[in-house]
């Protein structure tokens, strides 16, 4: 066994009354990739956090060559020899690809900078990892998939001893990521410890030594990948078998109701078209980044520079502004709840009368009544655990908040809704609500367009999935052709032979 | 691609002067002249000194609305301290302006970064603050012409190589800021935290220092301004250059300086100040009345921030493959 490159002992951080970690231990060795796992909201985001010096540790020591470190900063961190690919891309998109991957840490020639240099050396990183493009383009001209790859030349350029991995493959396509594994096995080969975080099962099999399950913001299992089982892992994730968590939908699609076609915008997708019936769980499935939230901004009238032909019942619509969408009988859900989809001051009644306060209009005044009966059923029909109707939004937990942004939505009675990742950031027991929830929808005779990431989701609950990658729509599956072999091929735009030798590498 | 669209938008932008410039100049010939075009030169050249510190404070979304305050300031402290000290040299005055200017920018970066609050209250808020304190160190009272002292008065009319001493001055700043901005660590973090103050925190830059930096750069070009002000028009007094931090402002996002924060060239922003130099020039000569002056002068600063606006709206997320080639070309055009 190699020497223990970095160790934390009983770390706690508490963001106000949110106990986000509760006495991690971790030990990461020199040259071993180690797998981070655990559901969102299990506090791997701030380990990550805590390891990179964006905030400070409450209680329990870092350890790391055998110093106790305390990071001050970001930049503390850094230099001591920890660096992280984050999950969302932090880039500067004004910036050159050389100048992002060298920011913090210009090289210098004298008191000047030294451009020149630092464009050969981005460049030669970018090249030994697979990246097309040139170092002197700017950032805001990458896709996504480009920006992780500049992420990832950025921890490279910088002699790190430990490299955190936060999901770094999220919108990889399947060729990028069979590339990324050389990549991480290369630092493992050159002694580097790698902290690897995903929530895909068969990565953490492909590339790492050991694992460490996080739940809850303590850590609850570690031991070597060889010995471990996908069950295993799973099982100690969600601290109970979960076999039962999709509801059984039994509607029958029946008449159409929505009817896109040639829905198409300059640099983000390109001629979707599809159908939706009544009672239909229609799920849009891939990878992060491949135009799907973009399709459907476009769908509510929120996405100005989109064309397209939109018909709902019958009826041609000209969804130029979201109120338009919205007469139609369409809402949407949006992913980002913080900041697209509910006020975190305002209380739960408040934010569930938002969208629509003319209901409760009398005369020229608002009726308190109506708007209280209103978010009465509400929460009773989403059964929304909120202390009272006037608890403030921030004070409820993420998946409750997310059940008052449907609940919005569906006090309008809308006919069709559409939810964009609604399980995103959410544990099981929430999760299954949301689920029983849409079940319930289609039930009542709504259709759901479902956008997820999460093909377990799309593929339990859909009655047809669309695929999408890159912008454009490339397959279709109704349940019975629904294989997620085939679904995740479709979206990397990879054959499934590729495939299994890209895991098997 | 991006790149290439703001190096034409500057090139247009100096063909737009050129043909103001011919314009006027074929209906009135004197304003060709090299005196005229003097005048506009030693006009501009204390905007110039200016707008190079204001960029540096809107390219971290911030603004400085307290320049022309700090200038009126720094002016009036230089006359009060010439008229009691008459060894005084200009070195000596040019030091304490510069000294003074940089004290008072840097209370506006402390105010923001100590207590977290937006620049355009805290500014807003010295605007009035420095204009009061004129009031108070000069007691309401002029500083006129005879009280001046000569070398104040002298550094403005002084000329080396030919060209004003003014405009040397200005070309010494934007030369140095253009130096700072791009060549230097500092320069290159100031962009990179206006383009996404979140991510310039994960990759180290320290936020406030670098907020410092720009708020009391701004406030020393400030005072290096008030004391050629001062010289120039040989007077002190309270309401000295009121307003003048919107000109300031305005040549900044004619010249292509993001109000958003991230986006500016030093040749983009000189060229604004020429614009703004050119146009005010122009308009007397071909005897618009002044009122006109300033509902023209308006416009075009409308005009430029809609132009500006279209042309930085966000195009959407690129994520249809782009046709091939594309990369190459603009790895070719940076």
């Amino acid at each position: 066994m190699s020497e223990i490159l970095l160790s934390l002992r009983g770390i706690h951080k508490r963001y106000g009354v949110t106990h986000a970690l509760r006495g991690v231990d971790l030990d990461l060795r020199a040259g071993e990739v180690l797998a981070l796992v655990g559901e969102n909201g299990a506090g791997k985001s701030t380990l990550v956090k805590l390891l990179t010096g964006v905030v400070p540790v409450d209680e329990g020591t870092i350890t790391l060559h055998g110093t106790v470190q305390r990071f001050a900063n970001a930049q503390a961190s850094q230099s001591a020899g920890i660096l992280a690919v984050h999950q969302e891309t932090v880039m500067f998109e004004e910036l050159s690809v050389a100048e992002n991957i060298f920011m913090g840490h210009h090289l210098q020639r004298g008191p000047f900078i030294d451009w020149a240099s630092m464009n050969v050396q981005a460049q030669a990183v970018l090249d030994k990892i697979g990246a097309r493009f040139k170092a002197t383009t700017l950032v805001k001209d990458l896709s996504l998939a480009e920006r992780h790859l500049v992420e990832i030349a950025r921890a490279l350029s910088q002699k790190a001893s430990v490299v955190i991995l936060d999901e770094p493959t999220a919108a990889l396509s399947q060729a990028e990521i069979r590339d990324f594994y050389g990549i991480v096995r290369q630092l493992r080969a050159e002694g580097v410890g790698v902290i690897f975080i995903t929530h895909k099962f068969d990565e953490i099999f492909a590339v790492a030594d050991r694992y460490v399950v996080l739940r809850d913001g303590s850590a609850v299992g570690t031991g070597v990948i060889a010995d471990a089982t996908e069950q295993g892992l799973v099982k100690l994730m969600a601290g109970r078998a979960i076999d039962q968590i999709y509801p059984t939908i039994a509607t029958t699609p029946g008449e159409v109701v929505l009817t896109v076609k040639g829905l198409s915008h300059p640099t983000e997708f390109q001629d979707l078209g599809f159908s939706l019936r009544r009672g239909e769980i229609l799920g849009f499935y891939g990878l992060v980044g491949s135009g799907r939230s973009e399709a459907m901004l476009a769908l509510m009238g929120l996405n100005p520079q989109a064309q397209g032909e939109f018909t709902v019942h019958g009826q041609r619509l000209e969804a130029r502004r979201p109120a338009d969408a919205i007469a139609a009988g369409i809402a949407y859900v949006p992913e980002e709840r913080q900041r697209q989809g509910g006020i975190l001051d305002f209380s739960v009644q408040h934010n569930i009368s938002l969208a629509g306060l003319s209901r409760f209009a009398r005369g020229p005044w608002l009726s308190h009544l109506l708007e209280s009966d209103l978010c009465q059923r509400m929460v009773a029909r989403l059964q929304i655990k909120t202390q009272s109707a006037d608890t403030k939004m921030s004070g409820l937990s993420g998946g409750n908040q997310q059940k008052v942004v449907i609940a919005k939505w569906l006090g309008l009675d809308p006919r069709i809704v559409i939810l964009d990742e609604p399980t995103k950031g959410i544990d099981v027991g929430a999760k299954q609500a949301v689920y029983q929830l849409i079940a319930d929808m289609v039930a009542q005779g709504l259709a759901v367009i479902l956008v997820s990431s999460e093909l377990p989701e799309v593929m339990n609950l859909a009655h047809r999935v669309i695929v999408m990658r890159r912008g454009r729509q490339v397959a279709e599956f109704d349940r019975q052709s629904a294989q997620a072999e085939r679904i995740v091929a479709a979206a990397s735009g990879l054959d499934i032979q590729q495939k299994q030798e890209a895991v098997a590498a | 691609m991006n790149k290439l669209s703001t190096i034409r938008r500057e090139w247009l932008l100096l063909a737009i002067i050129a043909v103001i410039v011919l314009a006027v100049g074929a209906r009135a010939p004197v304003f060709l002249s090299w005196r005229n075009s003097m005048d506009i030169a030693n006009d501009s050249a204390i905007l110039a000194i200016l707008v190079m510190g204001q960029m540096g404070v809107l390219i971290t979304r911030g603004i400085d609305l307290s320049v022309a305050s700090n200038l009126a300031l720094t002016g009036m402290v230089c006359a009060l301290v010439g008229r009691a000290w008459p060894g005084a040299n200009i070195i000596v005055l040019l030091m304490l302006a510069m000294a003074v200017g940089a004290l008072l920018g840097s209370l506006n970066g402390w105010l923001i970064t100590r207590f977290d609050l937006p620049p355009i209250v805290v500014t807003l808020g010295t605007l009035s603050a420095y204009r009061g304190a004129i009031f108070v160190a000069s007691k309401g009272a002029w500083i006129s012409d005879q009280d001046i002292h000569p070398v104040i008065k002298g550094l403005p009319r002084e000329v080396w190589l030919g060209l004003p001493a003014l405009v040397w001055f200005a070309i010494i700043v934007v030369a140095l800021t253009g130096v700072f901005l791009n060549l230097r660590r500092a320069g290159r973090e100031i962009y990179a935290l206006g383009g996404n103050p979140h991510a310039a925190t994960y990759v180290g830059i320290s936020v406030p220092s670098r907020l410092m930096l720009v708020y009391t750069l701004s406030g020393m070009l400030a005072g290096l301004a008030g004391l050629l002000w001062v010289g120039r028009y040989s007077i002190a007094y309270t309401e000295l250059a009121a307003g003048y931090e919107l000109t300031v402002v305005a040549a900044c996002v004619i010249g292509g300086v993001s109000i958003g924060g991230g986006v500016g060239s030093v040749w983009g922003a000189a060229l604004g100040v020429l614009f703004i130099g050119v146009v005010n020039g122009a308009l007397p000569v071909i005897q618009v009345s002044p009122f006109w002056q300033q509902a023209i002068a308006g416009a075009v600063i409308l005009i430029s921030v809609t132009v500006n606006a279209r042309s930085g709206r966000r195009a959407g997320r690129q994520i249809l493959e782009r046709a091939s080639g594309t990369v190459e070309r603009q790895g070719a055009a940076t």
